[in-house]
């Protein structure tokens, strides 16, 4: 028997009125793998998000993660389920400090505030923000909060984690710092899908990639075929450009 | 019996437009800046008053007061604003909900203080009387009342379709963020707003005195009806909120007639949590 | 779960005696009776802020809670001669039952819409009672007489065991609020009063723990209601669950600090001696200067320090430590 993927988007369809803003995308992510969704602005990457999180009810279509239908569930059943996600207007919590956001995500799998302690600690050091741990909420840069939001994802104990434009707003050196931090996360045994518009990361960290456009998928494939792919470019960039070849 | 039930909608429909009127200016200050205005209702109290004082010492009839009335409200919303609102915009949601319930029961307090708590009645205005039409009894100051806040209405609504002024505030409304984009003052219009709603809950007042008890815990039972009524019509919409106004005072009075008048403010309140249990963004919210 | 520090140890030890031995020493009523308002509108204002400081569900009809609490326990009193204090469990239960009634429906609610449906719920149930011939409508209920002492909840000749129950009451109000504040519910509030988007994500039942919220909350609230009836031995819905006394409870917990375990009590400790003295030497005559002066000093703070007291304090701590 085969196995079962991680992810299975089953010809998902979301509507809003009269907008499709999700048309019936299919794709599939194996585990261990970094699949990156990148496509123009208002090509549904966002809604596709919701759908297989939670937040949104598809309009039709399954949504099955290691071969469960987690298509109607609630948004924090989802997270139990092992799916684990951050958002393109980063949230954090401003009133906590960093140690105790982290431990909100660690609560998830015990009860003694103690042992939430040594988890998020662990998670910390992981992800390179253990010395800020006092630091609050509120009082981080924009990096740091998305790099906090990570951690308190991690802290779920994810399976699949999926990260919504963790990229953008960050300086070069934070980039760097960001495409390591995923690829540790892929070590550690955490798939992971990916909405991004940065290219130089998309090419670097994917396996594959799935581009959308006003809410279809219109590829799928190897970051390198993708990018040159001629649907793809005028997708982006309108009739008048082609791929110079590299 | 039917003829009661003709009466009992006609006085439903006559109380829904002063509603209306209320409501408007209540809508328009918390879909520009997201603030629930718990002084509104004092407000309404203290244009009644100021129609009554103009009445007792000056001789000035309600209907020929409510320009002073409109102006003077204006100029309290957009002073409390500019003193005392705008400081906690930025601040915790807590601080916002509270502040304007300070507001209000220092306002009611004053005027406790000063009037007293006697109830006043403006005994003799100048258009006042019963129409009789078949059945039903028209009371000529309400019925002006209605036909004045329907004016008024259909004025603001006006103004924010068609003028520059109006254009910005609705834009504020819509989108706080794209309006500064645009070079639109945001702060200014926060105040202006606020003044507005003020005026308008101010323009109700004084009609409102032609005809209802005027005393100073008048505004809390309008204030909180109020609520329900921009929640039914939807936060921020100008429109919704007259018809909003409309059917609560229909709904209040049909439902005191046939359920029981002490229940009436129950019912409407009632009204609130059903809409925003299933319909949160209201009849014409978005 | 205790883990007190020692200077927590040391600190509350003093405070909780002095708290025994002041009644002994003032023995003014009017003191003893002021006292016994700030311990019980302390206890509320804790309860408040379990669901609102901490869970972020802005209630101003708590008041409802309170009269459901004050009236079930009376009401059994009198007509089944149940005794008071399995009247004070009743009243609680009934409380939270209430409560989760109304919390379903509005699980979803923040803010200002939240704050405006408990008041809606605050007015229902007020004037529900307000015509419930049962339970005397406008006309209230009068406890009858008993015997007095500790088994009837009732003393005749001193306010000095009111005191202490009331007093017993607020510690073990106090001892929720802190279990909540150290325990995963306390994090899992204060994701939910953040966003419940994030809590979503971070796998809470967002519903489920509102409810647990306002449950809790409620029925502390109804314990301080039956306190109430208990005390001055007649309620009726016009001084007993007016909007007014909900916005106190409120401001109690703003002025202390929402959010934090002690601040009720200091903002009841501020509160509710001015607001009683300006009630007695100010609002006399119904001239309103007392409600006048309350209006505007919460018009200021809200203004200027909406952290409260304890958000001074820590600051302070902050900058020093």
């Amino acid at each position: 028997m085969k196995k079962a993927a991680c992810l299975d988007v089953q010809g998902v369809t979301k509507l809003f009125g009269g907008l499709r803003a999700n048309d019936d995308v299919h794709f599939r992510v194996e585990e261990g793998e970094i699949v990156s969704i990148i496509g123009p602005n208002g090509a549904g990457k966002s809604t596709l998000f919701n759908c297989i999180t939670g937040f949104y009810k598809p309009n039709s279509g399954k949504v099955l993660f290691f071969g469960k239908d987690i298509t109607r569930l609630r948004a924090d059943k989802v997270c139990r389920m092992g799916i684990a996600r951050t958002f393109q207007v980063v949230q954090v919590i401003g009133d906590m400090t960093v140690l105790e956001n982290v431990m909100t995500g660690a609560l998830l799998g015990c009860v003694k505030i103690a042992r939430a302690r040594d988890k998020a600690e662990e998670v910390l050091a992981f992800t390179g923000l253990l010395e800020k741990k006092d630091r609050l909420g509120t009082e981080l840069t924009i990096a740091e909060k998305k790099r906090l939001e990570v951690s308190m994802a991690l802290a779920t104990q994810p399976r699949l984690l999926m990260l919504d434009e963790s990229m953008a707003g960050l300086t070069v050196v934070e980039l760097r710092e960001m495409m390591e931090l995923i690829k540790a996360v892929r070590k550690s045994g955490v798939t992971l899908v990916v909405v991004e518009h940065v290219m130089e990361a998309v090419m670097e960290i994917s396996d594959r990639v799935v581009v959308l456009n006003s809410g279809r998928k219109i590829m799928e494939g190897p970051p390198r075929e993708v990018v040159s792919n001629p649907e793809v470019i005028r997708a982006y960039l309108g009739d008048g450009y082609r791929a110079v070849g590299r | 019996m039917p003829e009661q039930l003709l009466q009992q909608i006609v006085n439903g429909l006559m109380i829904g437009f002063m509603y209306s009127l209320i409501a408007i200016g209540l809508t328009l200050i918390w879909g520009v800046m997201n603030i629930v205005n718990f002084a509104h209702g004092d407000f309404l109290m203290v244009g009644m008053f100021a129609s009554f004082w103009l009445y007792t010492l000056y001789g000035l009839d309600p209907l020929f007061s409510i320009p002073i009335c409109a102006v003077l409200l204006f100029v309290i919303g957009v002073l409390l604003y500019r003193f005392v609102v705008s400081k906690v915009m930025s601040g915790p949601i807590l601080a916002q909900l509270v502040v304007t319930f300070g507001i209000s029961i220092f306002i009611a307090n004053l005027a406790v203080y000063l009037w007293t708590p006697d109830f006043r009645l403006i005994d003799k205005p100048l258009l006042s009387g019963t129409w009789h039409l078949g059945d039903v009894q028209l009371s000529i100051p309400k019925a002006v009342a209605s036909l004045g806040s329907i004016v008024t209405s259909a004025a603001v609504f006006l103004f924010l379709k068609k003028t520059k002024t109006g254009k910005a505030i609705l834009a504020t409304e819509m989108d706080r963020e794209a309006a500064l984009l645009m070079g639109i003052n945001t702060e200014r219009i926060n105040s202006l707003s606020f003044g507005l709603g003020a005026a308008l809950v101010g323009i109700a007042g004084a009609f409102l005195s032609t005809y209802y008890y005027i005393y100073p815990q008048v505004g809390g039972l309008f204030g909180t009806i109020a609520f329900s009524i921009v929640a039914l019509g939807g936060f921020g919409s100008i429109s919704g909120a007259f018809i909003a106004g409309i059917l609560v005072g229909l709904v209040q009075t049909l439902g005191g007639f046939f359920f029981d008048p002490a229940y009436k403010y129950a019912i409407v309140f009632m009204i609130y949590l059903i809409t925003v249990w299933i319909r949160p963004q209201g009849l014409l919210g978005w | 779960m205790k883990g007190f520090s020692s200077k927590q140890i040391v600190i509350g030890s003093l405070v909780l005696a002095v708290a025994i031995v002041l009644p002994l020493i003032f023995t003014s009523t009017f003191f003893q009776h002021v006292m016994i308002l700030v311990f019980m509108f302390g206890v509320m204002g804790v309860a408040w802020n379990i669901m609102g400081g901490y869970a972020g569900m802005f209630s101003f009809g708590q008041v409802a809670f309170f009269g459901i609490g004050a009236y079930t326990s009376s009401f059994l009193l009198m007509t089944y001669g149940v005794n008071p204090w399995v009247g004070l469990v009743i009243g609680g239960l009934v409380a939270a039952l209430v409560a989760a009634a109304l919390g379903y429906p509005c699980s979803n609610l923040r803010g200002h819409y939240f704050a405006i449906a408990s008041i809606a719920f605050g007015e229902i149930v007020r004037t529900h009672f307000n015509n419930w011939k049962l339970v005397g409508a406008a006309e209230g209920l009068s406890l009858p007489m008993l015997d007095g002492g500790m088994k009837d909840f009732m003393f005749h000749s001193s306010k000095l065991p009111y005191y202490y129950i009331v007093l017993a009451f607020l510690l073990l109000a106090l001892l929720v609020c802190r279990m909540v504040s150290r325990s995963k519910m306390g994090y899992y509030f204060r994701a939910i009063k953040e966003s419940h988007d994030v809590a979503q994500v971070l796998g809470i039942n967002v519903a489920r723990y509102r409810l647990v919220a306002i449950m809790v909350s409620a029925f502390l609230t109804a314990m301080a209601g039956t306190f109430y009836a208990q005390y001055i031995l007649y309620i009726d819905p016009d001084s007993v669950m007016i909007l007014p006394v909900s916005v106190q409870i409120v401001l109690i917990a703003m002025l202390g600090g929402a959010g934090t375990v002690m601040g009720p009590l200091i903002g009841a400790a501020i509160l509710m001696p001015i607001s009683e003295v300006t009630r007695v030497y100010l609002g006399y005559k119904g001239t309103g200067i007392d409600m006048l002066v309350y209006g505007f000093l919460i018009t200021l703070i809200s203004v200027y320090q909406p952290k409260g007291v304890w958000g001074l304090v820590s600051n302070r701590a902050k900058r020093v430590g």
